[in-house]
């Protein structure tokens, strides 16, 4: 996020699209009714009639994978009424030129077309968001999970910076991770192109750096990123991999190739806390402690760096993954010796500048967000201020794309996928909960009520789901919360995976791949 | 009876609220809200109430497992760490480092995600290192 959880509050405007914030974010989406408390415009864009849809001002139902004709459109209107914030454009952003050229393009007229959104919403929302005093846009993984993920968010920075809505409080560009510290993981280097920091594997003096302070010599080589190291196993070039906490044969799209390319390691060593169909395919399984177990820090969505306590002992033999990781180091022959993640966590500092003045002492209390520099710097709660990381924010010139698979006559029907509000992720930690799972037992397939009559299919019959990847079957549950021809699953249940169905195809740039959109077609069981 | 109440931060979402894990005798009972965090503010929503209802589950995993045949059979800690280090030296002499790929995770500690691209970087020497961000 750019700006902080709290400030989303005092915003006079929000513009929340593919966030399904009150289940996947609920302490972010009670930020959101506060500010619509206060009078401020609710703005949502979903596949989904999601429940902030019924709190909106405006909401709309855009086509799966139209986002960047939706908000070009959008910029269109603003652009063309004079509702540009002129002054930021011209002090603190370039390549406004090259933008218009696109934007001009995009007529609503043309937008609705695309996206299937009426022209007079894309008009209102454009006016609310633009003539807002502080404008905040929410986006999540209905943003990134597109071939086009990076033209979407861009686009979206585009729509900030042309309102001037950055850099202020309760303005910014703000994504809500997903996981409680997938911002640490990505912080700590956890990426193939990047050491801590986000400091650039591929910048010689950056890596000079690295070799000094680890007494190592270092790759050159940018890393793989999950599918392309899924690819590599099947061209022969990746022979053994380490698993920690993650369920790729769950998570990960077609995970029937995920299972063949798996399955082909001459070894594989999983670490986790749960037996899980990655798990099954180990030839090593090492039982991790969980978080209740081990001391260290997260750093959530705002990047507040909070503590991490132990409350109880280990179960079993389970141990702290940092001393599995130091043990292996050791008996590779690189040693480590650190004596507690305290330890750990000040050799980040001395490495990492955005986390220099961050101390366990710090946090005690609240946390601290970075950038914190120095151990007087108070943290960041929101970014940009006066200017952007790179000096000026660049306006990007983008097009529209369509999605990988739209559908056909053979796979009639869009899928997208998503989470569930009791369930979370692959389901390993909630699917045990007894309190969670009493709650959700079982995957139900969303389905308009036109479509399922059009089936002969009522609430709670079982379906046949397949698509060029896989088949599923899956209760359905019929609903207006899903437009007609689209059809909704969340991906926990690994007994009918949602990631079966989903395409591998990916975003050309960061690599995510299209977990929202592909093509399916449906038929009752019998 | 042995209480005590430890502050510490929800495993779940990227949202980090703060929350108590209350522990009688070894075992996690409950979860409370912490009023004080500048995120949750005394509130938490169905899974953070719950959070430590997986923790002391009988699934968890409490020994290493190794392949031998076909099935999974229990080892020793360091039977089961040699292992791993003799084939990722193995894989990486024969190979070269960039044959070796780690997944870091989005579940666990920033020290720990620190420390696994670390022994990636420097101890093997790729950096075949990613994680579920994108997923």
């Amino acid at each position: 996020m750019t700006n902080s959880i709290e400030e989303l509050a005092d915003a006079d405007c929000i513009f929340i699209t593919g966030s399904n914030t009150t289940v996947a974010h609920p302490l972010v989406a009670t930020r959101l009714y506060k500010a619509k408390a206060k009078g401020a415009k609710i703005l949502v864009a979903d596949p989904r009639q999601i429940q902030m849809a019924l709190f909106a001002d405006v909401y709309v139902r855009q086509r799966l994978g139209s986002d960047v004709a939706l908000l070009n459109g959008m910029m269109h209107v603003i652009v063309k009424n004079g509702w540009h914030n002129r002054q930021f454009i011209e002090e603190r952003t370039e390549g406004f030129e090259e933008f218009l050229k696109v934007i001009e393009q995009f007529p609503p007229e043309r937008a609705s077309e695309l996206s299937d959104v009426a022209v007079d919403d894309i008009v209102r929302m454009a006016e609310y968001y633009a003539k807002a005093k502080n404008g905040s846009i929410v986006y999540c993984m209905g943003i990134t999970q597109h071939t086009t993920g990076v033209d979407n968010v861009k686009t979206l920075a585009n729509l900030a910076m042309l309102c001037g809505h950055i850099g202020r409080p309760s303005t910014g560009v703000n994504p809500l991770r997903g996981q409680n510290n997938v911002q640490g993981a990505c912080d700590m280097g956890g990426l193939p192109n990047v050491y801590p920091g986000y400091q650039a594997v591929t910048v010689p003096e950056i890596k000079e750096k690295f070799e000094k302070a680890w007494n190592a010599k270092l790759s050159p080589n940018l890393g793989l990123t999950i599918m392309e190291m899924m690819y590599g196993i099947e061209e022969g070039k990746v022979k053994a991999m380490v698993i920690l906490g993650e369920n790729p044969l769950v998570s990960d799209p077609d995970v029937e190739h995920v299972r063949h390319a798996l399955q082909q390691l001459e070894f594989l060593c999983v670490i986790d806390i749960f037996p899980t169909p990655t798990t099954e395919l180990a030839h090593v399984v090492l039982p991790a402690a969980s978080y209740a177990e081990k001391e260290g820090t997260f750093s959530n969505s705002e990047r507040r760096v909070q503590r991490v306590r132990k409350a109880i002992d280990p179960v079993g033999d389970a141990r702290p993954d940092w001393q599995i990781i130091q043990d292996l180091s050791n008996r590779v022959g690189y040693p480590m010796n650190y004596g507690s993640p305290e330890d750990i966590f000040e050799e980040i500092r001395q490495v990492t500048p955005s986390y220099a003045g961050i101390t366990y002492e710090r946090i005690e209390g609240e946390g601290l967000c970075w950038p914190c520099p120095t151990t007087d710097h108070p943290g960041t709660p929101y970014l940009h201020k006066d200017r952007f990381a790179r000096g000026k924010g660049l306006f990007h010139a983008i097009d529209y794309r369509p999605p990988a698979e739209t559908p056909d006559q053979d796979y009639p029907f869009w899928l997208t996928t998503g989470r569930s509000y009791v369930h979370y992720h692959t389901g390993t930690m909630t699917r045990v909960s007894p309190h969670l799972e009493r709650e959700m037992p079982e995957v139900l397939l969303e389905m308009h009520p036109d479509d399922a009559a059009a089936y002969g299919v009522q609430d709670g019959d079982v379906v046949r789901v397949t698509s060029r990847r896989g088949t599923v079957t899956t209760k359905v549950q019929v609903t207006d919360r899903i437009g007609k021809g689209v059809l909704f699953m969340p991906f926990h249940f690994a007994e009918s995976a949602a990631n079966v169905l989903t395409n591998t195809a990916l975003d050309p740039v960061c690599k995510i791949p299209e977990y929202k959109v592909c093509a399916v077609k449906v038929e009752k069981a019998a | 009876m042995d209480y005590r109440s430890v502050l510490t931060t929800c495993p779940y979402c990227g949202c980090g609220c703060g929350l108590y894990l209350e522990v009688v005798d070894g075992r996690i009972v409950q979860t409370l809200p912490s009023k004080t965090s500048p995120v949750n503010q005394g509130k938490l929503c169905i899974k953070g109430w719950n959070a430590h209802e997986f923790v002391q589950h009988p699934r968890r995993l409490t020994r290493p497992l190794m392949r031998r045949g076909g099935a999974q059979e229990e080892a020793s800690w360091d039977e089961a760490l040699g292992a791993v280090a003799s084939e990722l030296k193995r894989v990486k002499e024969a190979h070269g480092p960039d044959s070796v790929a780690f997944l870091t995770s989005a579940r666990c500690t920033n020290e720990e995600n620190y420390l696994l691209q670390k022994f990636a970087r420097a101890a093997i020497g790729t950096n075949n290192v990613d994680h579920c961000a994108r997923l």
